[in-house]
């Protein structure tokens, strides 16, 4: 394509729609019309201009409008899909693993549930072509905004005041007609007084305010970018850590993902409404609902060990910190937060036995088992022992024979124990389960008679790190910015120029806000008399209007 | 009185004034002769003042409420619906107060009692705060949030008056189908809202014990005789309806029976103004458009989007991330109620650039502002009721 030359001598790059010196309209598409497409100042976008290679193609594929919200939509509609059913982090399962996912889907949900799990829209949101969608948007809000920055830019920097006539009155706002001899300088004056910049040249006046306001879409785009690169970051590793930690009041842990730090629990505490609060304010509320939580809290203390401590070890622990872990009020450490997340109240922690002549009911002691770290072998006075000859922390039955446990959490503990005492030597084997005892080889003359339990509460922790936040926090601002930039301030101008007989021409503009740009108008023209001038859009819509109806 | 009494009585007290406003606006629009804007501008200002009134009662509601239970009423159902309806006046206000124009009065009063009557329905008892809302990110986010929903749907009233004037309602058209089905819909709520009060003041219920989903027993509570009976219930109460149709365990029939009362309240309701009036709703509000000034409306309803778009990205996307991220640990998890921000926040996008890039402007303008108003109303209520998340407080 050739480089556009205007009547008025200067020469434009290929695809220019309006002069960039004059203003003259270019393209006769641009000649025949009314109004001139003020957009992007009648500059040449790349994506108008050039169609050629593979390249051309892709730009101005992604630099449509059209394109764009295009994608939008198409997001916009795959994340309500997402929310017909739950996504698969929110359902709840016994066991969790893909099959009793899809399982679950399929029971609760029916046919609808198998599809919607068999289309993969059971984790929609990280699936491979959400994630592509979001990309191609990424994409487009990069190209689509330098296809119109750049031109954008070099046109606001390099205006002129003196524009063509056939420019002005193709403004919307556009007026014609005479005026006083000083009409130049008091509407200077007056645009001054409002905050214009003021330019003169000649016999021509600009008026402009609020130019950058102009840039408020690329600002926002940026953000928008900075965010998404944030998000992309997770995938780096050590930017990101999500790890659970269950812990048991009294007990002490390894911090998961960070090894020289330790917590200890010291309790973990629920506290629901009693109604008694604010005067009695809530009772009804309690009484409707019947319990209301207040507070979840995990007491802690952070430990770090020393830098040349064996991992495991837990001597030597300095304190760093005691801590009341609540809903909102993480214990944050080191660029790691740890959040109360989930409990489990009274969880089995030691069980208590008696061993005991069935006849006489006499007992030979007691033996405390402890249900996370039991020992082998319990000794009893008059040399009875008990031995624990297999644990199963979570019975769900036997197979082939073989007592089974679900999980290694002490949810309905199992003991398989052989005790021996001076009357029965040889050793007695007994199966105890909760308010349950099988003997295996036949009736047993002793028995373990259950005594007490004790119960304990485990506080479910997440623990976190990310280090994308201040990226994320940066993008989130910059999109704040250049939102309020484009959408709270207007880039408004005026044209006025003083021809040799006398006669006045001036023309408005603005990107939005027509209403205060005429109220604008409205003062400088009751200050410098300047003359009347017409909303050329409304006349052309009346026009359009009155056509219709006589049409009818 | 109490506080929490006082704070009911201030949302009487502003309910009362929005309702007589509604009519002092309508007057103000139709008192006019063709061409002439006398009436409006003598009536439109009373029902200004009238609805200024009204506001600020409608604020002492909140504070005091907020004072009775120390935190921000914005935490339930009840609370939340009831400061959108406020909000909507608020924006209104706004942007009367900029452009002058009664018929939009006319429009957002009768939305913004709707939206209060359909708020009262649910528990309004002041209730305390569960350990994930006790932040003072509640009063932050969901204000700003409140906010920015309140002045976006005033886009949706100005597309209303618009498509009102424009829709040509003597031709079968799509147009006017949808038109009618925004009017009918208005009216659903209306339906509800009489349903609710009645069976609520007859004093109706009726228990069933059922099996949920995941397959254990529960019990419920119908507020309205059941259409619908719960997966495998059996009564508990006497002399109650016997559900015409058992619902599989996803369904929750007890909501599905007050959809259909609601449903069929509503229609009656429908066709009994229809057949009074002899016309659609669009038609008899029709005469009320008359003088209405199409580019101002456009102008307005833009505006509306260009003050609500950047107040509800800071309400809804960021200010809803950093609390997200101190309470949940992650500052997005694809909740339903998240997901539903980030569309209602897309959807809007769009508007934008596509009234900015492909001149979308005047009519289909006005039929996106009423599309975004639908958006925020499902996210509002179906997410809340429908879809359980880790935002149903209701």
């Amino acid at each position: 394509m050739d480089k556009m030359q205007c009547q008025c001598g200067h020469v434009n790059p290929p695809g220019t729609i309006l002069c960039e010196s004059c203003g003259r309209s270019l393209t006769e598409k641009e000649q025949n019309s009314k109004l001139v497409d003020m957009r992007y100042e009648g500059t040449a976008r790349r994506s108008q201009t050039y169609n050629k290679s593979i390249i051309d193609k892709v730009w101005n594929f992604f630099s449509s409008v059209k394109v764009g919200v295009g994608i939008i939509v198409a997001i916009l509609v795959a994340a309500a899909i997402g929310t017909i059913l739950p996504q698969e982090e929110y359902v709840q399962v016994a066991v969790r693993n893909e099959d009793t996912i899809k399982a679950y889907y399929s029971d609760v949900y029916g046919e609808i549930g198998r599809i919607y799990h068999f289309l993969g829209f059971h984790d929609l949101y990280s699936s491979f072509w959400f994630i592509i969608l979001v990309g191609m948007l990424a994409i487009s809000l990069i190209i689509a905004s330098l296809d119109r920055f750049v031109p954008l830019y070099r046109s606001l920097k390099n205006q002129r005041v003196l524009r063509h006539e056939s420019f002005m009155n193709k403004q919307r706002i556009y007026g014609k007609g005479y005026a006083q001899e000083d009409v130049l300088a008091k509407s200077e004056t007056k645009l001054k007084e409002l905050k214009y910049n003021v330019t003169r040249d000649k016999n021509g006046l600009l008026a402009e305010k609020g130019r950058f306001s102009r840039w408020g879409p690329y600002v926002n785009h940026i953000g928008l970018i900075i965010f998404l690169f944030g998000v992309m970051l997770r995938m780096v590793p050590g930017f990101y850590v999500d790890e659970t930690l269950w812990i048991r009041e009294g007990e002490t842990r390894a911090i998961p993902e960070v090894p020289e730090y330790a917590l200890e629990s010291k309790s973990f505490e629920l506290e629901t409404y009693s109604g008694e609060e604010k005067d009695g304010a809530f009772s009804e509320a309690v009484d409707r609902v019947g319990s209301v939580a207040k507070n979840y809290q995990t007491d802690v203390i952070l430990y770090k060990k020393p830098e040349d401590s064996l991992p495991g070890a837990t001597e030597d622990m300095e304190i760093v910190e005691e801590y009341p872990i609540r809903v909102n009020q993480p214990l944050k450490f080191d660029g790691y937060a740890v959040y109360q997340m989930d409990f489990k109240l009274d969880e089995l922690k030691a069980m208590t036995f008696a061993l005991t002549n069935k006849e006489t009911e006499e007992s030979l002691g007691e033996l405390t088992i402890d249900l996370i770290n039991p020992e082998k072998l319990y000794e009893l006075e008059n040399g009875a022992t008990v031995e624990l000859k297999g644990y199963y922390p979570d019975f769900s039955g036997f197979e082939n024979g073989e007592p089974q446990t679900a999980t290694p959490l002490p949810n309905n503990p199992g003991f398989l124990v052989e005790m021996t005492t001076p009357e029965t030597p040889k050793g007695e084997t007994s199966f105890i389960l909760i308010q349950n005892t099988i003997e295996p080889f036949g009736e047993n003359q002793f028995k373990l008679e259950f005594q007490g339990v004790e119960t304990r509460d485990v506080s479910g922790l997440t623990i976190r790190k990310d280090n994308t936040l201040p990226i994320l926090g940066l993008g989130g601002l910059i999109f704040m910015i250049g939102v309020a930039q484009g959408m709270y301030f207007n880039h408004r101008r005026f044209w006025i120029q003083q021809k040799a007989n006398g006669e006045i021409i001036l023309a408005g503009h603005t990107n939005k806000n027509w209403f205060a740009l005429k109220k604008d108008l409205d003062q400088v023209s009751a200050y410098a008399s300047l003359p009347a001038y017409s909303d050329q859009q409304e006349e052309i819509e009346k026009q359009l209007k009155k056509e219709g109806e006589e049409a009818l | 009185m109490t506080l929490a009494e006082m704070s009911s009585n201030f949302l009487y007290a502003a309910f009362i004034a929005y309702l007589i406003a509604t009519f002092v606006f309508g007057g103000a629009v139709k008192g006019n002769k063709a061409g002439t804007y006398n009436s409006e501008s003598r009536w439109g200002k009373t029902a200004f003042i009238i609805t200024i009134i009204g506001f600020l009662a409608n604020l002492a509601y909140f504070f005091t409420r907020w004072g009775a239970t120390g935190h921000a009423p914005l935490s339930n159902m009840f609370e939340f619906t009831t400061a959108f309806g406020m909000t909507l006046v608020g924006g209104f206000l706004v942007l009367y107060s900029l452009y002058k124009t009664p018929v939009l009065g006319m429009i957002v009063l009768p939305v913004a009692l709707l939206i209060i009557a359909f708020a009262s329905m649910f528990p309004s008892e002041v209730s305390p705060l569960i350990p994930a809302l006790q932040s003072n990110w509640l009063a932050i986010h969901v204000s700003t949030v409140v906010i920015a929903e309140g002045i976006l749907a005033i886009s949706a009233a100005a597309g209303l008056v618009y498509l009102l004037k424009v829709v040509d309602l003597t031709k079968k058209s799509k147009q006017r189908f949808w038109l009618e089905a925004i009017m009918y819909s208005l009216v659903l709520v209306l339906g509800f809202v009489i349903a609710s009060t009645y069976f609520t003041a007859t004093g109706y219920e009726a228990n069933f014990s059922y099996v949920d989903k995941e397959g254990l027993e529960a019990e419920i509570e119908y507020k309205m005789p059941p259409v619908f009976g719960m997966n495998e219930y059996t009564a508990l109460s006497e002399g109650t309806m016997t559900p015409i149709a058992e619902m599989p365990a996803v369904i929750n029939a007890s909501k599905l029976t007050t959809v259909t009362w609601s449903l069929i309240v509503g229609t009656i309701l429908y066709w009994v103004i229809r057949l009074i009036a002899r016309r659609r709703i669009s038609a008899i509000l029709k005469p009320f458009v008359k003088n209405v000034n199409l580019n101002l409306m456009d102008e307005i309803g833009y505006r509306a989007v260009i003050i609500g778009f950047p107040v509800f990205s800071l309400g809804a996307l960021v200010f809803a991330m950093i609390w997200a991220q101190i309470a949940w640990s992650r500052f997005w998890g694809w909740d339903p109620k998240e997901v539903w921000a980030l569309i209602t926040w897309l959807f809007y996008a769009a508007y934008l650039h596509l009234r900015l890039g492909k001149g979308w402007q005047g009519e289909k303008s006005a039929w996106l502002g009423v599309i975004g108003f639908t958006i925020i109303l499902f996210n509002l209520v179906a997410v809340n009721l429908i879809i359980a998340g880790l935002h149903s407080y209701a």
